[in-house]
């Protein structure tokens, strides 16, 4: 019997850097938690992510530029494609590469990297909280137990959700470059285990919180399940797990079709449900409502950008022979997503469900641009824009209104905790009109109107789709984003012109604490910044490219 | 890198929130007053030199769409921009006492702060000459309108500011379908661009898409110069906001639909507009009868002036749609007089729901006698509103009928009926709330005549709707070379062979 023999992977440590780094800093932050005293935790845990988020994205600015472009220019096209020998390979015969680290990803990280930096921000307010975090002191007392009063009492912080955060985090840095459907599943899973522990960790209404954890990781269990089932059988069509090994079968392999599809089903649902799109959404009112708000931003906005990524590279390099066979089933589940959101949305009495149901309405938004798939391969002229970078612009604009607002949300509070329900948010804008206007803007810009970077996402999302060959979906989505705008203008008409009905049932915006401002205002500059002069950033995707797509596929 | 006029200008009311900001909250009213007339001084500077040499402006915005912040001054945008300037410190000078130690609502401060923000977009959108740039103040325009009816104005005036809102809305988003159309028509041409000059030039075959595109554009257009059946949400915001909001939202957002009918619709889809014009034609004549026979019956004064602007953009969406250049011309001019005598009717009756407390027309009634200035000037403001010889909306009007004679002389004919119906619900209604005795009611609420402050926001107004009257020219020769550039060369239309001389 021969002996296995083993070929040492080729590892560009220089690109992976950000990722071990983020990695790093929550293996780091596991130790602070076993050795630092309780007093000093909290801080230095959140100086400790911070800096480690800024040194990934230091480390990522300095490799900027060095991982390969898929056809940014198609004149050069080859010249480009030499280039990718920079690419990170991990098998030396380049043909089954299990991360890419290529142009999209490194700007998927970023902006994965940025949104969960202003996240864990965030995480660190006290001041408007009273001095406690939105987090529970002690994660596994009893909901109501005597125990949990006393680590209230005894002033406990918990100070492991920024860890749990960064391993989240690099789980989802993983799943963007994942070039493997193994990677990308055992990513899938670094991402999740610890978003279900999050999720359980809100100070207040600990019940629902845990129920919200409870119920998310049934159901991800569940569709992780499904996600592995699909990898099983596209490998079984594939005879490998590369992306390239299935682009190879795709166009090489006659028979074996009814593997391909059920097996390209069960593994798109896997990452739909993570974006929670319909019919795969039924999670996310619940978990986003129950989750500490601080983890609901981060979640909502991170998980959405890292299963997107996942989505692009599958259905673009994986599966992009499969084109005409998958883009009308994801048109589909986006119009379903869009309207379903849309108008369930409309009779929702809490603004955090009315946020969870516009953040799946905006999962639907965000499929339009990459049902178009609109890239170099299928004929998208040099220096125009295409679906990749449209999906890149209206994840960042995306991200910032929703971080912001569910910044604003936890400002909003009545006897010291956060106050939801929408009726107790009458007035709001009149009493504290800076406030008011800041999550106006927000709100608009989920709404995609004019004067905010939504409406530059919405403009170039609904443009690739349509030069994809997919006019009657921008119709369709643009009559869904008129619904959409009703449930944004609800939430404003309550804020600014509805009386409240009694004193006691009143919130009020409390004085934000200084990390607070810093998120709000990084949000609002960002979301009026990249409306006026969106340029350099289309510009420095528009450099990025698209996918590597290596020879032969 | 020449001075950027037009910039400057659409910022100027911008400076003015900015300074109302940082100053005192009394200050607040003397500053956006300042402003407004210091946008106007600055607005006819600006003309004057517009006249000597070019003023257009051109920074890259998007280039990987072809968008660019461009901005010029044409004869049509330049009598629209001269029209809001002047409308806006008339609004401010009527509206001097709004939310003046009013509890619960919004400050004074506000309000001035809000109609700049509202002037600011409009002028921005209608100096633009790129269609991204056009769509996006478009709409910008309905945020301070919002909060404008939303935050004073009558007790249902939530409901009604939402209603405003999400038809805008609705109309702009149903436009952003128009908008990335055209992106991606131009961008399949040699070099994308969305430049209003680029497009104009541009030809495509009309097919579906083209239509679709069209349709869009046209249905977002209609809904903001109110159309039956888009016309809903007017009435309503009308009768829910303050006189100077109405004023400023008939006057001048609603201008904005008619405004992108010529230079989109028009502009760039001229055989879609040949094909749509019929069916048009019939949908202006319906607004024209449906909103002046609704003005008949209304008894709110503030709900009848809204209806009557619907029987008048009818007036002005058949000019449009007729297609002959003197037609065009006519509307143009027609939406400017428009602007400024309804705007006048609106401040002018605003101070008698003042001092009568309610806007209902039968809790009037013998005004003429306590208060004839403020009758008087209803009078001339009404009768201006249906276009009696004399004034510029005669002028306008005139025109627009004829225009439309000369292509569709049935429609013209049928259209003239609605003048009869103008005079009756602008006559019926003086007679009832001004002549015959004087009401008990009246006596006790109508103590005085206008104050000087009333009586300055509403002669500039009528005095320029007079002086247009009899002289137009300088005006309809402002005009005319937008018809000229925009649809004689770009649309290559031709007119009918006139059977009817020019009527100035």
């Amino acid at each position: 019997m021969m002996p296995m023999e083993f070929t040492a992977p080729t590892l560009d440590y220089l690109l992976l850097l950000p990722f071990l780094i983020v990695l790093g800093a929550a293996c780091l932050g596991i130790l602070l938690e076993a050795f630092l005293p309780r007093r000093v935790r909290f801080v230095a845990q959140a100086g400790l992510s911070i800096l480690g988020l800024l040194a990934g994205l230091v480390a990522l600015i300095w490799r900027w530029g060095s991982a390969g472009r898929g056809g940014a220019d198609p004149t050069a096209g080859s010249a480009s494609g030499a280039v990718s020998g920079d690419a990170y390979w991990s098998a030396q015969d380049g043909a089954s590469a299990t991360l890419m680290i290529d142009g999209p990803v490194q700007v998927l990280w970023a902006i994965l990297f940025g949104c969960a930096l202003i996240a864990v921000v965030f995480y660190a307010e006290r001041h408007s909280h009273g001095g406690a975090t939105a987090f529970t002191p002690m994660a596994a007392a009893i909901p109501g137990s005597n125990r949990e009063a006393q680590a209230a009492q005894a002033g406990l912080i918990h100070s492991e959700v920024f860890p749990l955060t960064l391993f989240s985090l690099s789980g989802m840095a993983l799943l963007v470059a994942a070039n493997d459907l193994l990677v990308m599943f055992v990513a899938v899973e670094i991402l999740s285990l610890p978003l279900y522990v999050m999720s359980g960790l809100a100070r207040h209404r600990r019940l629902a919180s845990q129920e919200a954890a409870l119920k998310y990781f049934l159901l991800g269990a569940a569709a992780s399940a499904i996600l592995l089932f699909g990898v099983a059988l596209l490998f079984g069509y594939a005879g490998g797990f590369g992306y390239e090994k299935l682009a190879f079968a795709l166009s090489f392999r006659t028979g074996g079709e009814s593997l391909l599809l059920a097996g390209m089903g069960l593994v798109a649902v896997g990452l739909l449900f993570k974006i929670g799109a319909v019919p795969f959404q039924s999670w996310v009112p619940d978990v986003y409502q129950g989750a500490p708000t601080p983890v609901t931003a981060f979640m909502s906005v991170c998980t959405k950008v890292a299963a997107v990524g996942a989505l692009l590279r599958l259905f673009y390099v994986g599966l992009g022979g499969l084109r005409w066979t998958w883009q009308p089933i994801l048109a589909g589940i986006a119009i379903l997503t869009i309207v379903v959101g849309a108008i369930v949305a409309i009779n929702q009495s809490d603004v955090k469900r009315v946020l969870a149901y516009s953040s799946i309405a905006h999962a639907g938004f965000v499929l339009v641009p990459l049902v178009g798939a609109l890239t170099i391969q299928s004929g998208l002229p040099a220096g125009q824009i295409g679906s990749v970078v449209a999906v890149e612009f209206y994840l960042v604009a995306y991200g910032l209104a929703t971080i912001g607002c569910f910044t604003i949300i936890s400002l909003v509070r009545a006897q010291g905790r956060e106050v939801t329900k929408l009726s107790a948010w009458a007035g709001l804008g009149r009493r504290n009109p800076v406030i008011g206007v800041t999550m106006v803007i927000f709100l608009l810009s989920l709404a995609g109107i004019p004067l905010t970077a939504g409406f530059i996402g919405k403009f170039l999302a609904f443009a690739a789709a349509w030069r994809g060959g997919y006019q009657w979906l921008a119709l369709v989505a643009i009559l869904g984003s008129v619904i959409a705008v009703y449930i944004y203008v609800r939430v404003i008409q309550v804020m600014f012109f509805q009386t409240p009905a009694d004193d006691e049932d009143r919130a009020e915006v409390v004085q934000p604490g200084m990390p607070a401002l810093i998120v709000l205002a990084l949000c609002l500059i960002g979301t009026l910044g990249l409306f006026f002069v969106p340029g350099p950033l289309l510009d420095v995707f528009q450099a990025a490219g698209s996918f590597l797509i290596p020879s032969g596929s | 890198m020449v001075f950027p006029f037009l910039s400057v200008l659409g910022l100027l009311p911008v400076i003015g929130v900015v300074a109302m900001l940082v100053s005192k909250a009394g200050a607040a009213r003397v500053i956006g007053l300042v402003t407004a007339l210091v946008t106007l001084i600055y607005t006819g500077a600006v003309i004057a030199y517009s006249t000597t040499a070019s003023v257009a402006e051109n920074v890259t915005w998007l280039p990987m769409i072809g968008s660019s912040y461009s901005l010029n001054l044409d004869g049509m945008g330049l009598v629209m921009v001269a029209m809001t300037v002047l409308l806006v410190p008339m609004v401010l000078i009527a509206e001097w006492k709004t939310g003046l130690g009013v509890t619960g609502r919004f400050s004074s401060r506000a309000f001035v702060a809000l109609v700049l923000l509202v002037e600011c977009f409009s002028l921005f959108s209608f100096m633009s000459f790129d269609l991204v740039i056009f769509y996006i103040f478009f709409e910008a325009t309905l945020i301070p309108m919002y909060f404008l009816i939303g935050g004073w104005g009558g007790a249902k005036r939530g409901k009604a500011a939402a209603k405003f809102l999400l038809f805008g809305l609705a109309g702009g988003l149903v436009m952003l379908f128009g908008v990335i159309g055209v992106a991606v028509l131009s961008s399949n041409t040699e070099e994308p661009s969305l430049g209003f000059m680029a497009l104009n030039a541009l030809s495509f075959n009309s097919n579906y898409v083209t239509k679709l595109i069209f349709v869009c554009f046209f249905v977002a257009f209609a809904l903001k110069a109110p159309m039956v059946p888009g016309h809903i949400w007017l009435p309503d915001a009308a009768e829910e906001s303050t006189p100077g909001g109405a004023a400023l939202m008939v006057g001048v957002l609603d201008k904005l639909g008619t405004f992108g009918m010529i230079r989109v619709c028009i502009g760039i889809f001229p055989d879609e507009s040949r094909w749509a014009s019929p069916v048009i034609l019939i949908l202006a004549l319906i607004s024209i009868f449906y909103g002046a026979f609704a003005a008949i019956g209304s008894k709110n004064l503030m709900r009848l002036i809204a209806y009557t602007s619907i029987s008048h953009f009818g007036f002005m969406v058949m000019g449009i749609f007729s297609l002959t250049s003197q037609s065009i011309t006519g509307s143009i001019f027609y939406m400017v007089n428009h602007a400024l005598a309804t705007g006048a009717l609106y401040l002018v009756v605003g101070y008698l729901i003042a001092r009568r407390g309610s806007p209902d027309v039968d809790d009037f009634g013998g005004v003429a006698k306590v208060a004839p200035l403020a009758a008087g000037f209803t009078l001339v403001a009404g009768l201006a509103s249906c276009a009696l010889p004399g004034t510029a909306n005669f002028v306008s009007e005139f025109m627009a009928l004829a225009g439309t004679w000369s292509r569709h002389p049935v429609i013209a004919g049928v259209a003239v009926i609605g003048v009869v119906l103008a005079a009756i619900y602008i006559l019926w209604t003086y007679q009832r709330m001004m002549t015959g005795p004087v009401t008990q009611a009246t006596a006790n609420h109508i103590t005085g005549d206008l104050s000087w402050r009333e009586r300055w926001a509403l002669i500039p107004l009528v005095a320029v709707i007079l002086v247009l009257g009899v002289w137009p020219q300088p005006v309809l020769s402002q005009i005319e070379q937008t018809t000229t550039d925009v649809y004689m060369t770009s649309a290559s239309a031709t007119d009918p062979v006139a059977g009817i001389e020019e009527g100035r």
